[in-house]
């Protein structure tokens, strides 16, 4: 059945299937907490990044109001401070559990799976526990929400239900007894409160799952999620080490700067406990298995052009010679910059021209007042075509694969955000 | 040859396509208000103006600039003239050793030319990318906001 049929033939049926309220409580004190456990939630919280879709951009922490693109429309992170009009302030810890294992909130209303509970279902009592413990001592700020803009038929709340009963698999986590304790950490971490299959597995027209790929690739605010698993677009394969490193800091010499949404997952986890950003990384080096011979071979290639530099001609080769080389092309050793030679780096590889061109248009910054790697944005230096011939350069002698066909739809689309 | 229009006049050049602009302004064209700092696009010592929007010139190549307008430093004013935001420079004395303020100066020019009016959080953003070490950053954030005030 086509998606937008069955939207329509589960609403009629499901019009009424929100749960019970839950009865509002007073917000429990700081007092009422052991330090250790809010310092736990502390710790928990920055892996599942929660600060980042609940913190407008230069507004308070956990206050809500950041814009959160999809292809529903405009989600808006909501107040998930301790305030009791505006915030969660009110919520017991049963209604806590229940938002974060069944996606319901303190009123019986269904949540929209913006809000990963399909992966937060996973979570262990104790550790939904020490978030309660975290949350609820966040200093409560009064801010209402702002109603999410979703285009029809999507801003029917009610057909969440309907979602929830195709889609969502309420399950706690089952670790693999064939597995060590690391690995089994890393998947409780990663399908978990991490919620990396959110941006990094792909998804169908309603937003589920693509339950048969998962971490295949994906998408997230505009940006392409690459996939993590044997298909990784990396050129060349991570090992748990460099994983753990970029994980910890952003960057790793021969893959990759953190860009995009991942900035902040990256900052996230520089504050989370060592031995979990470890298990982490074990997890996905197994997820990605041993790479093949030929990769391997495609590796030491990109290895070697890396050092080598580029030596191309062309209108796309002398905008690259101008603008990226100084940082990005060793061959050159043009400057001290020491940004990741681009044959190395997954922008250039995966399927979509989408992180290229952000990358290259809006550049790499960090928030406001914090330190941090940058590099400079183009969408001022350069014209639509330049930009267009840059990357058909990059992708072809980077990339090392054939041209992108959505180069002209994906500009169009960063030029129009960007007004 | 490559064909340049700088500050209104056009310039005849024969240059490497991939050399940075700023290289030919000041080596070519004796306009030595843009600042050659790090080279890599991450102090802005060197910023211009290219159809009115700042970019780095270290980083422009001469092959991007065909039929669009460069305005450097000296396009802004004179010793003798100096433009709005120069005179607030000036009125603000926001210049310490000097080495960045050409950068600020232009994208101080940017950003009041496409919001007359920026608030302090505006201003302070849009100039995150150009850096100063000799600290003068509060006299560089009144500057821009006497130069928006003035006419």
């Amino acid at each position: 059945m086509r998606p937008l049929a069955l939207i329509a033939v589960a609403a009629a049926m499901c019009s009424a299937c929100a749960a019970e309220p839950l009865a509002p409580v007073a917000a429990p004190t700081r007092a009422s907490f052991d330090p250790s456990l809010i310092a736990k939630g502390a710790q928990l919280a920055a892996i599942g990044n929660c600060r980042v879709c609940h913190t407008a951009e230069g507004g308070k922490s956990f206050a809500g109001g950041r814009p959160i693109e999809t292809p529903f429309g405009t989600f808006y992170g909501t107040n998930i401070t301790p305030d009791p009009d505006t915030g969660i302030g009110g919520w017991s810890e049963q209604a806590f559990v229940r938002a974060l294992r069944e996606g319901i909130d303190r009123d019986g209303r269904h949540l929209y799976p913006a809000f990963p509970y399909e992966y937060y279902t996973r979570l262990t009592d104790e550790d939904i526990h020490a978030l309660y413990a975290y949350i609820a001592t966040r200093e409560a700020v009064h801010a209402q929400n702002r109603p999410h803009e979703l285009r029809a038929p999507f801003n029917i709340r009610a057909l969440v239900a309907t979602w929830k009963a195709i889609y969502f698999e309420r399950a706690p986590f089952r670790p693999d007894p064939a597995r060590d304790a690391q690995w089994n950490r890393g998947a409780y971490l990663v399908n978990g409160l991490g919620h990396c299959g959110a941006c990094h597995t792909p998804r169908g027209a309603l937003g589920a799952e693509k339950k048969d790929r998962p971490f295949s690739g994906g998408i997230a605010e505009g940006w392409h999620g690459p996939a993590l698993d044997a298909r990784s677009p990396a050129p060349v394969p991570w090992t748990a080490e460099q994983l753990f490193k970029y994980l910890r800091t952003g960057l790793d010499d021969v893959h990759a700067i953190a860009a995009g949404p991942m900035d902040p997952v990256v900052r996230n986890l520089a504050r989370a406990p060592e031995e979990d950003v470890r298990a982490m990384a074990a997890y996905l080096e197994a997820l990605a298995g041993p790479p093949s011979a030929e990769r391997r071979k495609k590796a030491d290639a990109a290895l070697a052009q890396a050092k080598a530099g580029s030596r191309a001609n062309g209108r796309g080769a002398e905008i690259y010679a101008g603008t990226c080389a100084a940082c990005h092309d060793r061959g050159r050793e043009a400057g001290s910059g020491g940004a990741l030679p681009l044959g190395l780096g997954t922008a250039m590889t995966i399927p979509t021209s989408s992180n290229l061109l952000r990358i290259t248009l809006e550049g790499i910054a960090p928030p406001e007042g914090q330190p941090g790697r940058a590099m400079p944005g183009f969408a001022d230096a350069l014209t639509d075509g330049q930009v267009k011939d840059l990357a058909a350069y990059i992708r072809s002698e980077f990339g090392r694969a054939p041209a992108w066909p959505d180069v002209e739809q994906e500009l169009r689309k960063i030029r129009e955000e960007r007004k | 040859m490559i064909s340049l229009d700088v500050n209104g006049k056009t310039q005849e050049l024969d240059a490497d396509p991939a050399t940075p602009l700023l290289y030919v302004l000041r080596d070519y064209l004796q306009l030595n208000g843009a600042k050659f700092g790090c080279g890599l696009g991450q102090c802005g010592a060197c910023t211009v103006l290219v159809d009115g929007r700042a970019v780095f010139s270290c980083v422009t190549p001469i092959s991007t600039l065909a039929g669009r307008r460069i305005t450097t430093l000296e396009g802004l004013g004179t010793p003798e003239k100096p433009g709005r935001v120069q005179r607030a420079f000036i009125a603000e004395q926001a210049a310490q050793c000097g080495y960045c303020i050409p950068g600020m100066i232009m994208q101080a020019q940017a950003l009041l030319e496409r919001t007359p009016h920026p608030t302090s959080g505006e201003i302070r953003k849009h100039m995150s990318g150009n850096l100063c070490r000799c600290g003068t950053h509060m006299r560089i954030l009144r500057a821009v906001e006497r130069a928006a005030r003035e006419p």
